[in-house]
């Protein structure tokens, strides 16, 4: 057996019956022997980082069960029972629901308002002529490339001297704005690929502009729409560095700022299960989601990089 | 079909323009008009003060610092995650055992499998990997000490993120962690669009698998490589580094500044210091460092366009 992981390249063995798909039974042995070098080996790499990814999860979700002591003597332990009051205390003590239902209202309210005027916008880009198009699309499209921060500065006082700070429509108006960029540069390539006749028919017809775009390329789009929505879905739900600026008030937490908080207080109450408690329950409905819709997820996902 | 069209143009992209040209367009317009001036950020009253603050910029130990580490990661990250997703992948979909008649390149088993649990960390909240690794990384109780004295190191227990010359690592690592699967799974998609003639073809010509790795992988990838590169380094300048300096770094901003960043650097002057016109000058730097960045990949990764 070979035991270099880089095996010597196949000298060319000339007389052999050419292989080709379905072919001949009868294989040449070294490359046999490569094959099967690699294929452990390779298994033997992609099965460590599997584990490397998924250790870090399985902790928390046993430390989430420990009780205080046992998470600093033996972090590695199984749980002596478990410990549910944990979950109990981060759900009401540390607030985590009202974390979850403040999330809920700012991604239900963004994602709608993302996804009805990124589509209304795209659509006029893309089928459109006009003086000012192109200049308008590159403006939306140029915002996925500039640093969020740079903008946040001034924002703050934007956003101050419009009453918004720290409400969450105001949120909800500020994570529509900055999900745009890359939902009209998505969708204004969608639009395109659609056929025109259908809506010139329809055009034809009597039916408005308005109607037009409502009743017949809208639901034309769907696809596109449900990556793009679950692009801005996870993007706006993980969401870290808009409300850590913009949304200060404590009981306007979402999620994330809401453990980020919880990690700074339960240091000096030293509640460290509840914590761990509070970062499983934001992990798992993400987790369990994406298992449950993983093909459109990483279709939506890796949609705007295969562009 | 010009019934109204104007009327409907205007309609139709009013909302979303007046939105986006409100919350993204004019603060970025206003922060380098802010850049030449003397605002606090706390009282409305302002004068203007030329290149001052640019000046101010260039002697600041602590902002060479941050552009430092920003353009450490901007370098550093994408090649480190780029690469080993790079090799994940072509292990994924190429180091497969040869079955009886089957075609010669094949995917490992259970490659489905691999794909999905590669994705889990994308699909989370990078404050919320953040915060967990800030925790496995603690010296007493953090997971990641307990395996080595697990395995007999006792006398190897790092202070990680404790450690001036660790820190900026330990995050660093944590970036790796949580972006590699993505790229896994993009660049899977990409390498299951080669035609297998191609490697039969190099195989029977007596090209090893790794030759034919960097002579017909990697070519046929270079578009997906380099717009990856390119979406790593803004994340990598801009919101995944804020947020795990920000919150798994002590200060914020390690031991020392020893982890401290451009992104960070611009929040603490503006929302902590009361110095938000010298915030946005280091936005400013931020954003010709981004772009530049993103000028040079393009332009060093451009070759010609392969098609297959």
């Amino acid at each position: 057996m070979k035991t270099t992981e880089t095996p010597a390249p196949v000298p060319a063995e000339p007389g052999l019956p050419v292989t080709k798909t379905g072919a001949p039974p009868a294989r040449p042995p070294r490359q046999t022997h490569e094959g099967g070098v690699l294929n452990v080996f390779s298994h033997g790499i992609l099965v460590i980082w599997a584990i490397m990814v998924v250790m870090p999860l399985v902790w928390a979700v046993m430390t989430s069960f420990k009780d205080d002591r046992s998470i600093f003597s033996s972090p590695w332990s199984l749980p002596d029972r478990l410990h549910f009051d944990n979950w109990a205390r981060a759900w009401t003590d540390a607030h985590m629901s009202e974390y979850f239902l403040n999330t809920v209202l700012v991604v239900g309210g963004s994602l709608i308002g993302t996804l009805v005027l990124g589509s209304m916008a795209a659509y006029v880009l893309a089928r459109f002529d006009f003086p000012g198009n192109r200049f308008i699309y590159y403006l939306f499209v140029g915002g996925m490339s500039f640093p969020v921060m740079l903008a946040l500065v001034p924002l703050f006082y934007v956003v101050n001297n419009m009453g918004l700070l720290n409400t969450i429509h105001g949120l909800i108006l500020v994570y529509i704005a900055y999900s745009l960029p890359f939902t009209v540069f998505f969708l204004t390539a969608f639009f395109r690929t659609l056929p025109a006749s259908v809506a010139e028919a329809a055009f034809v017809d009597g039916a408005s502009h308005t109607r037009t775009f409502f009743q017949i390329m809208l639901p034309m789009a769907r696809p596109g729409l449900i990556s793009v929505g679950i692009f801005n879905f996870l993007g706006q739900w993980n969401q870290y560095m808009l409300p850590t600026v913009l949304n200060t008030d404590p009981d306007k937490h979402v999620l994330t700022q809401g453990l980020v908080q919880l990690a700074v207080s339960q240091g000096y109450k030293g509640d460290w299960s509840g914590l761990f408690a509070g970062l499983v329950m934001a992990m798992l409905p993400v987790l369990a989601a994406y298992i449950v819709f993983q093909r459109q997820v990483v279709q939506g996902l890796t949609a705007g990089a295969l562009k | 079909m010009q019934h109204g069209k104007y009327r409907f143009i205007v309609g139709f992209l009013a909302v979303p323009l007046g939105l986006y040209a409100l919350f993204v367009v004019w603060p970025f317009i206003q922060s380098i008009y802010y850049s030449f001036t003397d605002w606090t950020g706390l009282s409305p009253d302002f004068a203007m003060v030329g290149f001052d603050n640019y000046t101010r910029m260039f002697h600041d130990d602590i902002f060479w610092k941050s552009l430092e580490h920003s353009l450490l990661f901007a370098v550093l990250l994408p090649v480190v995650t780029i690469g080993l997703a790079l090799f994940l992948a072509f292990m994924i979909n190429v180091g497969g055992r040869r079955r009886r008649g089957g075609p010669v390149v094949t995917g490992v088993r259970g490659s489905s499998f691999y794909k999905i649990v590669y994705f889990f960390p994308q699909v989370l909240s990078i404050a919320i990997v953040a915060l967990l690794f800030a925790f496995a990384y603690n010296p007493d109780s953090g997971a990641i000490n307990a395996v080595l004295r697990g395995i007999g190191l006792d006398g190897l227990q790092p202070l990680w993120l404790g450690d001036p010359h660790l820190a900026l690592w330990c995050v660093m690592a944590v970036l790796v962690w949580s972006t590699t699967g993505f790229f896994v799974v993009l660049f899977s998609a990409g390498m299951a669009s080669i035609p297998a003639d191609l490697y039969e073809a190099a195989l029977l010509d007596g090209a090893s698998r790794f030759t034919t790795f960097f002579r017909i992988t990697l070519p046929l990838l270079w578009d997906t490589v380099q717009s990856g590169w390119v979406y790593m380094g803004i994340l990598a300048l801009g919101a995944e580094s804020f947020a795990v300096v920000q919150i798994m770094t002590t200060g914020p901003g390690g031991p020392d500044y020893s982890t401290t960043v451009m992104v960070l650097y611009v929040y603490q002057k503006a929302f902590r210091d009361g110095q938000a016109a010298y915030a946005t000058t280091i936005g400013v730097a931020l954003l010709v460092v981004t772009l530049a960045f993103a000028a040079i990949v393009m332009r060093l990764g451009r070759r010609e366009r392969l098609e297959f």
